[in-house]
């Protein structure tokens, strides 16, 4: 039996949303190097829709997957709906994580709303 | 396929196969029976012996069977314990990137009332003789150091140490799992009092290996049951794996001077061509280490991520980083020579099999290049490395 499902191994190959976006509206940033996982969210915010999102992501295969795999969940969605995104919605929607690497899921879900704080914040000012 | 994790497992010599095969045929029977067929058993478990004996060195009743390295560990560790303790010496010196078959026996002979003193193994990853001289106390039992690292394939000076254990009355215990069948050892050239070693790392089975125990050391049991190895180790002898485990040990030791050059040639290169990706780092020293280990440290990637990426470019290869370990911390060879988490978690280990060719090298080359500079592309860690928003440290 492989590590990883079909799923993770296709978001981790081929992960939707690498990159960068230099006039972002909001990014978000959690994790750690010395832990081996850092996920930063970029997203394009238009009438409480997020119109765009991009990820880089430095950590093991289920990470970028999940990285992926979130950005995917939430493109195009209105800001309430990602506020509710799980870590759980993530895995499953990966057909699964071993054990050991559900908190690569938990690190995308804190990455989202690390980055919806960001927006929050800029808007007071 | 280009199967370059052999300090992992390597795969079993043809010769060694069919020696198998017809042995797990012909010879089944239990050494202990007295009848003929049993006493056939005993004959080619006491010819391994020999043959095993014979090339490090050794006397035939120094060797004593085992399941592999980590029983020989085990078993090694346990019995100098024991002795000590008797005499009232708990005190035992190791290293701090020893494998986890000598640490964790370590650790629970802690909890026991020993004391334990780790050594450092410096940034090049070897032990400095002096250092062990100087640790060395009245109530010293033992000194257990690994002949060559089982990560980054560094090889200890092991007969000086061996000479200072020796001039201070204190047992010497090397782990030899990644160096026997792939260097010339001589237990007593090398004042070697107990030795580790495992089959499968030479082209032999899994789960069989030996350990040397020089004349007038008392084994302690770790396994009861029976008198097989003159009652020092439980078990009816796995005598099909064991003759094959003497068998691959002749033929890999016949022609260790043609592999180690070739090998030594082909290292060389992958370490040239790798060492040419930028913020890229060799661990351990290049010139005292097993001619088939390469191990590097890259910024700004994670360890199991190149690893599947390499799998898919049909490169079996090993990390050291959290994510394969199963732990948080990345490996604890590449922390004890001084590699901070950050860079540890991006390490590569290659170790290599004999029949590689030029070709395979430079694809090994080629391909882990390609997969630094792609998983770099999005790393947020290089982002920040490149924008000098954080330090390069290598």
């Amino acid at each position: 039996m492989a590590l990883y499902s079909e799923k993770v191994m296709d978001h981790f190959r081929n992960p939707r949303n690498v990159g960068v976006i230099e006039d972002a509206d909001a990014v978000g940033e959690v994790g750690n190097a010395k832990c081996g996982d850092i996920m930063k969210m970029y997203m394009k915010i238009d009438d409480g829709i997020i119109t765009d999102v991009k990820f880089e992501t430095f950590g093991c295969g289920s990470a970028i997957a999940s990285s992926s795999m979130a950005t995917e969940l939430i493109k195009g969605k209105p800001l309430t709906e990602a506020m509710q995104l799980t870590n759980k919605a993530v895995t499953e929607a990966l057909d699964g994580l071993p054990a050991h690497k559900i908190h690569c899921s938990v690190l995308a879900e804190e990455a989202i709303k690390s980055a919806l704080e960001d927006y929050e914040n800029r808007k007071k000012q | 396929m280009i199967y370059a994790d052999n300090a992992a497992t390597t795969k079993m010599s043809d010769k060694a196969i069919e020696v198998m095969t017809e042995l797990l045929k012909s010879t089944y029977g239990n050494p202990s029976s007295l009848y003929e067929f049993g006493q056939q058993a005993k004959e080619v478990l006491e010819h391994a012996r020999e043959d095993i004996a014979s090339v490090i060195g050794a006397s035939p009743r120094d060797i004593t069977f085992t399941s592999g390295g980590s029983e020989a560990d085990n078993q090694a560790i346990v019995s100098a314990a024991t002795f000590g303790k008797k005499r009232g010496k708990t005190h035992i010196i190791s290293t701090a990137f020893e494998h986890h078959a000598v640490l964790h026996t370590l650790k629970k002979l802690e909890k026991e009332g020993f004391e334990v003193t780790l050594l450092d193994v410096h940034e090049d990853g070897l032990v400095r003789p002096s250092e062990v001289e100087s640790a060395i106390r009245e109530d010293t039992c033992l000194v257990t150091v690994m002949y060559a690292n089982n990560e980054i394939g560094t090889i200890q000076p092991i007969s000086e140490i061996g000479a200072i254990c020796r001039s201070h009355g204190v047992l010497f215990h090397t782990d030899a799992v990644q160096a026997v069948g792939h260097l010339p050892i001589d237990v007593e050239k090398e004042n070697i009092d107990m030795l580790s070693a495992s089959a499968h790392k030479f082209h032999g089975p899994k789960g069989t290996g030996f350990l040397y125990a020089r004349k007038g050391i008392n084994l302690t049991n770790i396994i009861e049951g029976g008198a097989q190895e003159r009652g020092k180790r439980a078990g009816t002898e796995n005598v099909p794996a064991i003759a094959t485990m003497a068998e691959a040990l002749k033929e890999s030791v016949s022609r260790i001077d043609q592999t180690s050059a070739r090998l030594t040639e082909v290292r060389d290169r992958i370490i040239e061509g790798i060492g040419n990706i930028p913020h890229s780092a060799l661990n351990g020293d290049h010139a005292k280490r097993l001619p088939s280990n390469i191990n590097f440290c890259f910024e700004g990637i994670e360890g199991e991520s190149l690893l599947l990426l390499l799998d898919d470019k049909g490169i079996q290869a090993s990390s050291g980083s959290a994510c394969t370990s199963g732990s948080l911390d990345p490996s604890h060879v590449l922390l004890a020579i001084g590699r901070v988490h950050d860079v540890a978690h991006g390490s590569l280990r290659l170790s290599l099999g004999e029949d590689i060719t030029d070709e395979e090298s430079d694809y090994i080359v080629k391909s882990v290049s390609e997969v630094v500079t792609y998983l770099r592309s999005f790393s947020p860690v290089w982002r920040d490395l490149e924008s000098g928003k954080t330090a390069h440290i290598l």
